[in-house]
């Protein structure tokens, strides 16, 4: 910092020879005139920043300790908030619904777009049509989304058990069964957000050089196993992040759940966002709320940590 | 398509090649109709039937008789032209202040070398790996009163606009464009008598089109599609964007009206898509490999 801010007069001399060097006191006004000037560009942003991002992370931290209610003045209370959160039975089901969650989505979220990219990228026609289809559900609001399913999903008149019918196959609860609601919103958030994942791993596998799989193939090498050397190896990067950037969002469900099933049946599909929603919006217990959103923070943080330390060493390489 | 890729070339030139790539073909695309473009037909035209038509089973594939009425009745019974009107003023003000302010601040921390500049874009970075979703309770407690002022923006399209401009990611996209753009070309503007504020007006902006087009897109998206936080936001029902409106109205409305409200929700931003589909795929694709 202080370096570039002593360079910077020694470059405005090269450029502008013919000028002498200000005095001493005049350099400094100019260089306070400058500061004042970048932060009068800055100011908003920053403003925005301290406001809704910086603040609200202090904040949360501070009333996860406190007993807090709009309007009187907050009391501390040690760590009461997390022992009852801890204790409530739908901290558990919360907590266990969506970790099943995020590791049922990414099993599904994972294997299916990839293959999807994989065999897309091997076709030489409709290229375009492909990638606004599959991109499609993405713009539609997810709200539309979740509904659109829920409907489906109706155990009357929904398409889901018309198309089990058709196929004479037994009919599901789908979202309405305590044991089938979780997986069904998974099928959801799949169908919802998949065009991004398959549009970024075609990306990636047209990255990779075509000689790598001629010389596998000079090898003997056939097609499994040239996914496996070649392909897998290949794309293993952009794998890894989406993996990890897919964990972070899926942890923070909450639409498809509030929408679709209002967190039921029997607490099946509570969420932690969920169940931090309900203890503000419900509860009215901010202090609770608060203390989940800390535990939310320091998981999702740990791997966002992890994200950006990958993206930055692998990045650059 | 001249790169190799899994298959080579020869395979598929040979009959048997040419036979399974076009089973493939025909296979993919009938399971690219069926899963992605069926379930927008069957709300398309769900909408069309009538109610009786609409429960019975088993469902008919195109409508008996076409009804217009779901449409009509959406936009009459459920406001929907309230709910749009107030979701288009919530996107465009989060686009435009958006625009302003980081469009500035990104400016301004890569090109005018503030003091402590690399420790607040340290703390914007920061806010990245701190998911947005997890802070939303103490968020809306500070939306809600205000520090210092003590004014609530509750029901306010300020409550909107606002928490958008901190958006680290568009920030940071938006100064890593700035960065590329040398200095001796802001340096000739100055020499030309050019200030800070006319330079960024007249040399960066225009050149940073492709930046503003992508971050725009990405602010408008952002809101028409986000639930949780408007859901906090808006108690007030006249003030509700459509994604609230919709969910709070789903309970106690006919499914056949219901299902029309849902499509035109849908309609701005799959039309948004439509029209610039090259531009977003190729922002998606290219902000991959970049990573």
């Amino acid at each position: 910092m202080t370096k570039t801010a002593e360079r910077q007069p020694v470059g405005k001399v090269a450029v502008r020879p013919v000028q002498a060097p200000p005095p001493a006191g005049d350099r400094r006004r100019r260089r306070l005139a400058e500061q004042a000037r970048a932060y009068a560009f800055l100011l908003g942003g920053l403003i925005c920043f301290a406001l809704f991002s910086w603040y609200p992370a202090i904040r949360a931290v501070v009333i996860a300790f406190q007993k807090y209610t709009p309007g009187s003045p907050p009391e501390w209370v040690g760590t009461a908030n997390f022992t009852r959160v801890w204790h409530d039975p739908e901290f558990t089901a919360a907590w266990r619904n969506t970790l099943t969650f995020t590791l049922l989505a990414l099993l599904i979220g994972f294997a299916i777009p990839f293959v999807m990219a994989l065999v897309l990228n091997e076709l030489r026609h409709a290229q375009a049509f492909f990638r606004v289809v599959v991109y499609l559900p993405v713009m539609i609001p997810p709200v539309v989304s979740a509904l659109l399913w829920k409907w489906f999903y109706d155990p009357g008149a929904g398409l889901a058990n018309e198309a089990l019918r058709f196929l004479h196959l037994s009919t599901s609860n789908w979202s309405n069964g305590a044991d089938t609601a979780l997986i069904s919103l998974v099928i959801v958030a799949t169908w919802a957000n998949m065009g991004g994942t398959v549009l970024i791993y075609l990306a990636a596998l047209q990255s990779i050089p075509g000689e790598l799989y001629e010389a596998a193939e000079l090898d003997g090498a056939n097609l499994l196993q040239r996914i496996r050397h070649v392909t897998v190896p290949q794309t293993r990067f952009v794998i890894l992040m989406l993996m990890l950037l897919q964990i972070i969002a899926t942890m923070q469900v909450f639409t498809e759940p509030f929408v679709i099933t209002g967190g039921g049946p029997e607490n099946a599909t509570v969420t932690v966002l969920y169940l931090i929603y309900k203890y503000a919006f419900l509860y009215n217990d901010f202090g609770g709320a608060c203390a989940l959103s800390v535990m939310l923070l320091v998981l999702l943080g740990a791997f966002s940590a992890l994200y950006l330390r990958l993206t930055r060493t692998e990045g650059d390489t | 398509m001249s790169t190799r890729t899994l298959v080579s070339p020869a395979t598929l030139a040979r009959p048997r090649g040419r036979a399974v790539y076009w089973t493939v073909f025909s296979g993919v695309v009938l399971l690219f109709a069926l899963a992605f473009l069926f379930p927008v037909y069957w709300m398309v035209t769900g909408a069309m039937k009538s109610p009786d038509e609409v429960a019975q089973t088993p469902p008919t594939i195109i409508p008996k008789h076409w009804h217009l009425g779901g449409y009509t009745d959406a936009w009459d019974l459920m406001q929907l032209p309230q709910h749009l009107w107030n979701t288009v003023v919530q996107a465009a003000g989060a686009w435009a202040f958006q625009l302003v302010f980081c469009t500035a601040a990104a400016y301004a921390l890569s090109k005018l070398r503030p003091a402590f500049g690399k420790l607040i874009l340290g703390g914007i970075l920061a806010t990245l790996m701190v998911p947005a979703q997890a802070l939303v309770v103490p968020k809306y407690l500070t939306v809600a009163d205000l520090p210092l002022i003590h004014t609530s923006l509750l029901n306010d399209p300020l409550a909107i606009w606002l928490p958008a401009v901190a958006n680290a990611f568009n920030l940071y996209l938006l100064k890593r464009f700035f960065d590329q753009i040398p200095r001796d070309v802001l340096e000739a503007a100055e020499i030309d008598g050019a200030g800070k504020l006319r330079t960024l007006w007249s040399i960066v902006l225009p050149m940073s089109r492709p930046v503003l087009g992508v971050v725009s897109i990405f602010a408008l998206v952002a809101v028409w599609q986000d639930f949780l936080w408007p859901l906090m936001v808006f108690s007030d029902t006249d003030k509700q964007p459509i994604s609230v409106a919709l969910v709070q109205l789903s309970q106690n409305i006919q499914l056949t009206v219901l299902i029309a409200a849902m499509v035109i929700a849908s309609i701005p931003m799959v039309a948004l898509f439509l029209l610039f589909q090259r531009h977003i795929i190729a922002g998606i694709s290219a902000g991959s490999t970049k990573g």
